[in-house]
């Protein structure tokens, strides 16, 4: 089982306690009767499902219930940060046990 | 290839078991070949197998990243059914379940198909409505499927806690006769020997890194660990990779890769007679021929290539399979595994041509793969030979998730997802 850090808790909980909520930083179009089927693919069904760091959300169900967004390497399932919903993607991550996690 | 026959054994005995050969050769590979096939399990090797036999295209490499079989093939639940609901899995799963049937003589090689038959419970009124549709949906599509009482159902696997003050009391029942088992490991070994036999390369231990397209688009060939491959057609059959593939060729997926585990008990008499699965309660088992319960749990939530997955997965798997089998409450597990699967967001596979020119890909079997094995690799052979899909697979496009014509199978995995 996972540990998980709440950034809003500010605590690391079971995953029991948390409901993957899939790829993070998707934007939802404000017009969506105007997207074009392409882009509704896009951003409906295309996931970039990828094996190393994944940019995820998460809702902490049943604690503070918010979401929030993780960053998470697939292949150890390492969690790398967590940070509270509408923050912008980081742009540096940091560097866990010697291994520079950058791409 | 020698034949396998009675006649055979009775020959080795006699000479101290000397004359026995490889099943399969592992050649060094060629610069060029016709085509491509990345994924040596059971689906890739049948897709190779396939090519060759029907098609007359011996001119295949099959690469493979670990070892033959050892993905998705060797670390399934063995179980075969076809009663799926839409015409269209019906078709494709149905064209698997006749192959089935009669593959061990097909390959020469025992593939243990087993039709147990596999009977899928009913716990709720809900349950009965949609098993039942299910009944009805498939019979009107000629695959046998059937309505069990409780005490049919009782009748039909005996270890089964029908009473009516259990914790998820069986209701009634759907039975797929034909539907059982067979063993993973032989199907995928199968494929290969007489695939191998007929000039068809299995290169294992060599990863492919890259997809190489020319100018005008179309695919040149793979870049690998042992050197450059060339070929004007590749087929990616790589299960939880796929997406991995897909994406050196350019091409995003709608795909996630999930781990699902799976686990068995320790050997026991003959005490399970068929496949149990129940959707509701999220269980299935079967007991394989050395004795074993093989008993599958679920998927974990999130995307991940660990090829491991959650203890509690498990345990929750384990809790329902005690509260209908109160028998193995004190049976002792040995061992569990996980294997990574690719999922599709409506459940169904995607096998066929991709916006790349001469680049196929077969995959998006998520949690229920094994049983479309041949079924799978026979379409995806004419797919890639005539360049054009199969009627079977024709529906299973990637395009569908543009178009909206989607392939809704919530059954695909018999379990809530």
């Amino acid at each position: 089982m996972l540990l998980i850090r709440c950034p809003y808790c500010e605590e690391e909980r079971p995953e029991l306690e948390f409901r993957n909520a899939g790829e993070a930083h998707i934007a939802r179009s404000a017009n969506m009767a105007g997207e074009s089927d392409d882009d509704f693919e896009k951003f409906f069904f295309i996931r970039s499902n990828p094996k190393g760091i994944i940019y995820e959300r998460w809702r902490h169900m049943h604690g503070c219930a918010r979401f929030f967004n993780a960053v998470r390497d697939t292949v150890t399932d390492k969690f790398i940060m967590t940070y509270r919903a509408g923050e912008p993607k980081p742009s540096k991550l940091p560097i866990i046990s010697n291994e520079v996690v950058a791409k | 290839m020698k034949k396998y026959s009675v006649f055979a054994i009775a020959r080795e005995a006699m000479r101290g078991h000397k004359g026995w050969e490889e099943q399969w050769s592992s050649p060094e590979p060629k610069k060029e070949y016709d085509v491509i096939i990345v994924g040596a399990g059971g689906h890739g090797l049948a897709t190779a197998y396939y090519l060759a036999t029907v098609h007359g295209i011996t001119n295949v490499a099959v690469l493979e990243k670990g070892w033959l079989g050892g993905g998705n093939t060797g670390r399934n639940t063995t179980i075969i059914r076809s009663n799926y609901l839409y015409d269209e899995s019906a078709g494709i799963y149905d064209h698997a379940l006749k192959l089935w049937d009669g593959l061990s003589q097909e390959l020469n090689y025992n593939v243990m198909y087993s039709a147990r038959g596999v009977m899928m419970l009913a716990h709720n009124v809900h349950d009965i409505q949609v098993l039942k549709r299910h009944v009805h949906a498939n019979r009107l599509n000629g695959i046998d499927n059937e309505w069990l009482t409780p005490e049919q159902a009782k009748e039909f696997c005996p270890p089964l806690n029908t009473s009516k003050d259990a914790r998820y009391p069986v209701v009634g029942a759907a039975l797929q006769r034909r539907g059982g088992t067979a063993r993973h490991d032989a199907v995928a070994w199968g494929y290969a020997r007489g695939a191998s036999a007929r000039g068809v390369h299995i290169i294992q231990n060599c990863e492919v890194t890259g997809v190489k397209r020319a100018a005008n688009g179309a695919v040149m060939g793979v870049d690998t660990t042992r050197g450059f491959i060339g070929a004007k057609k590749v087929g990616v059959v790589a299960a939880g990779h796929s997406s991995v593939i897909m994406n050196m060729a350019g091409v995003r997926m709608p795909l996630e890769s999930y781990p699902l585990q799976a686990l068995v008990s320790e050997p026991v008499k003959p005490v399970v007679p068929c496949v149990v699965m129940s959707n509701t309660v999220h269980a299935y088992i079967s007991q394989s021929d050395k004795g074993e319960l093989v008993i599958g749990a679920g998927t974990d939530q999130y995307v991940s290539y660990s090829q491991t997955g959650g203890l509690h997965i498990l345990q929750h798997t384990l809790d329902a399979i005690c509260e209908m089998f109160p028998i193995f409450t004190r049976m002792k597990m040995l061992r569990s595994w996980g294997g990574i699967v690719d999922v599709t967001p409506d459940r169904s596979p995607i096998l066929a041509k991709t916006p790349v020119p001469g680049l196929y890909v077969n995959c998006g079997w998520g949690t229920g793969g094994f049983k479309a094995t041949p079924g799978s690799g026979h379409v995806f052979a004419h797919t890639i030979a005539k360049d054009d899909p199969h009627p079977i697979n024709a529906p299973f496009t990637i395009e569908r998730f543009r178009t909206g014509r989607l392939i809704d199978e919530a059954a695909a995995a018999a379990v809530a997802h």
